[in-house]
């Protein structure tokens, strides 16, 4: 599903060039479960954004289903993002002023969705995320665990393929991390591709796959060879 | 992205920030309360000026000594005070020969000093002819107005007006008695009942004379104006090509009067208004420009301080033009609110000024308030493109990890 060659990923700094990501390459099936280890600035948050597509890579393709999205305009890029990926980040990213329900059926109002099926959907994925009791609360009134899984709530309401998760327990106490990782591993069981940046290893064990990264390179990939 | 979405979310914008709002409505409502309040004063001067016109009767034709280039420009010329050639009662006379002359009253205008026993009073006189009442609509309070003479007679009466009456009689009949004007006396024939300005005469402040002895008042045969009625508003042009011929030939084959339709007086002084108008409304509308400068701070500070929100929405897939439209509406939003408000301000002033000056008919013009509307939704969004364009543009990766 996803394929990187070469991918390469340069900030300039100054006159100073630094280089995050250094000729990775990658694939990934649908459905795997993958985490990203590895030291803090070896590049895992730039490989998930670039993954996610809201980072174009210096150099190097990345071709989602098949088809090169390296060379894709802005436009197509954030069609892309709102059919393919779902996002959830360390610091939950919720819109503070809307409530859980509004939220989640963010993403579907951008797609012009209409209120009717808008509404229906988000009651059901906050379902699923134990949140039912929480349809018009604002992230304000939610602990950090809740919050977070109106985050991933938010992130799956288009039914993506991918969900890109980069350090999503890190803000969080272990018992809310415990349960939020509960959420994202069952969505993978129900076949989402669920990619997680962590330097929590306990978490990153529980991959089914794990990847290393040093420097901006991939050090270590636990990928079986097929 | 459906609209109604794009304004609930503007809205819920909004309302996170009551006072911001409260700030930039009331700048934007004090804009546009302003246009609509001076342009109601302009409207309501205009319409009062009208009245004053059209209070002067119908079809009415008023000859000016001295030509002017055109007579539609009549005006001015009389301003300018040029006066070649006196007009005299005889060329008043002789103008009832046209058949489209209804009747012809001669005005001559001057000052003088009126006394009666100890009292003693600067007056405006004016020496006309019976048929000024008519044409005038002035109205009788006491007795009777002047004598139906002809024109060159002179009979030593008056008929005064409501203020002058007030201060030499107060509350006692003046009717027979005799009023001395400069050197002459004439005996008082009808009070005028109180009517304020009408046209270029405040009626109340006056003595009237019949003209043969302001004439001998003043020692002057030139009229200051000749008002003629004619028989019908559709015969004015022919009357006054009439009155035209008829003088020329009493003047030697020149035409030394300027024939001015009350229309043309009234298109002057209509257009004179309604410049002020425009001006006032201009004036104030920059208020609104002043707003917009306001609209654009304000916006600014929203997209930065919600920079990471921005980051958020790209990355569940909004486009550029999607961040643009939200806070380009916010800003809509905002001047929306700000316009309906300052309409409801200023028709509110509007119907206070209506209260505190009865005699005016204060309505803002429906373009004022709809072009102050227009005005501020443009300046408005005109304002608030930098900021949304700035936002749009944002890159997802470095706004998710603004502070
Ligand atoms: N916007 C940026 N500008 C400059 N340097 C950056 C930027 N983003 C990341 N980097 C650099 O790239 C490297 C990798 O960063 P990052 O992917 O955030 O690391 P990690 O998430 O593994 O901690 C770091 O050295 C970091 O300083
Ligand atoms: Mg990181």
């Amino acid at each position: 599903m996803i394929k990187l060659r070469g991918i390469c990923r340069n900030f300039q700094v100054g006159d100073q060039i630094v280089t995050a990501l250094n000729h990775v390459d990658l694939e990934i099936q649908h459905g795997e479960y993958i985490s990203i280890m590895g030291p803090s600035g070896s590049g895992k948050s730039t490989l998930l954004n670039i993954l996610g597509l809201l980072d174009r890579p210096t150099e190097g393709t990345y071709w989602l289903n098949k088809k090169d999205v390296s060379q894709l305009e802005e436009r197509a890029l954030a069609e892309q993002r709102q059919k393919n990926i779902g996002f959830i980040f360390q610091f939950f990213h919720l819109i503070p002023r809307l409530s859980a329900r509004e939220n989640v059926e963010l993403p579907m109002l951008l797609a012009g969705k209409s209120a009717n099926a808008r509404r229906e959907r988000s009651r059901d994925v906050l379902k699923s995320m134990g949140l039912d009791d929480r349809l018009n609360h604002r992230p304000d009134q939610l602990s950090g665990g809740e919050r977070q899984r109106v985050a991933i709530g938010r992130a799956i309401v288009m039914e993506p393929a991918v969900l890109l998760a980069d350090e999503p327990t890190g803000n969080l106490d272990s018992k809310s991390g415990d349960e939020v990782i509960q959420v994202i591993e069952q969505l993978n069981q129900e076949g989402i591709s669920l990619i997680v940046v962590t330097h929590d290893p306990e978490i990153g064990k529980r991959a089914d796959r794990h990847l290393t990264l040093h420097d901006g390179e991939v050090h270590h990939d636990t990928k079986k060879r097929l | 992205m459906k609209i109604i979405d794009t304004i609930r979310l503007s809205a819920q914008a909004i309302s996170r920030y009551p006072l911001r709002t409260f700030m930039l409505v009331l700048a934007i409502a004090v804009g546009v309360a302003a246009v609509v309040l001076l342009t109601a004063i302009g409207e309501g001067a205009r319409q009062y000026v009208n009245g004053q016109f059209t209070s002067l009767g119908t079809h009415l034709l008023i000859i000016l000594p001295g030509k002017t280039e055109t007579s539609g420009a009549g005006v001015t010329g009389v301003l300018m005070g040029e006066t070649p050639r006196d007009l005299t009662l005889q060329d008043a006379i002789a103008l009832h020969r046209s058949v489209h002359v209804e009747k012809v009253t001669p005005i001559i205008l001057g000052s003088g000093t009126a006394s009666w026993r100890q009292r003693q009073r600067e007056i405006t006189v004016i020496g006309t002819t019976a048929e000024m009442l008519d044409i005038q609509s002035w109205r009788i309070e006491l007795g009777q107005f002047l004598p139906a003479v002809d024109m060159d007679v002179a009979t030593p009466v008056c008929v005064i007006g409501s203020v002058v009456k007030n201060e030499f009689f107060g509350n006692t009949n003046p009717i027979g008695q005799w009023l001395r004007i400069g050197d002459t006396r004439c005996r008082i024939n009808g009070t005028l009942a109180q009517a304020g300005r009408t046209g270029f005469l405040d009626s109340d402040e006056l003595v009237i004379l019949p003209v043969a002895n302001a004439q001998q008042l003043f020692d002057a045969p030139g009229l200051f104006r000749i008002l003629v009625q004619t028989t019908g508003p559709q015969v004015i042009n022919q009357a006054k090509q009439d009155i035209i011929k008829i003088t020329k030939s009493r003047h030697q084959g020149e035409e030394d009067i300027t024939v001015v339709t009350q229309d043309a007086v009234l298109e002057t002084f209509d257009s004179i208004f309604q410049m002020i108008t425009l001006g006032l409304a201009g004036i104030a509308s920059i208020s609104l420009v002043v707003a917009g400068v306001l609209i654009m701070n304000v916006m600014l500070v929203a997209v930065s301080q919600r920079t990471q929100e921005i980051g958020v929405l790209k990355a569940l897939g909004a486009q550029k033009h999607q961040i643009l439209t939200l806070f380009l509406t916010e800003a809509m939003c905002l001047t929306g609110l700000g316009g309906l408000l300052g309409l409801v301000l200023g028709n509110g002033g509007v119907k206070l000024l209506s209260i505190l000056t009865p005699e005016l008919n204060f309505t803002a013009p429906i373009w004022a308030m709809a072009g102050s509307i227009g005005m501020a939704t443009t300046s408005g969004l005109a304002f608030s493109i930098i900021p949304a364009w700035h936002a749009a543009r944002l890159d997802p990766v470095s706004a998710l990890a603004a502070r």
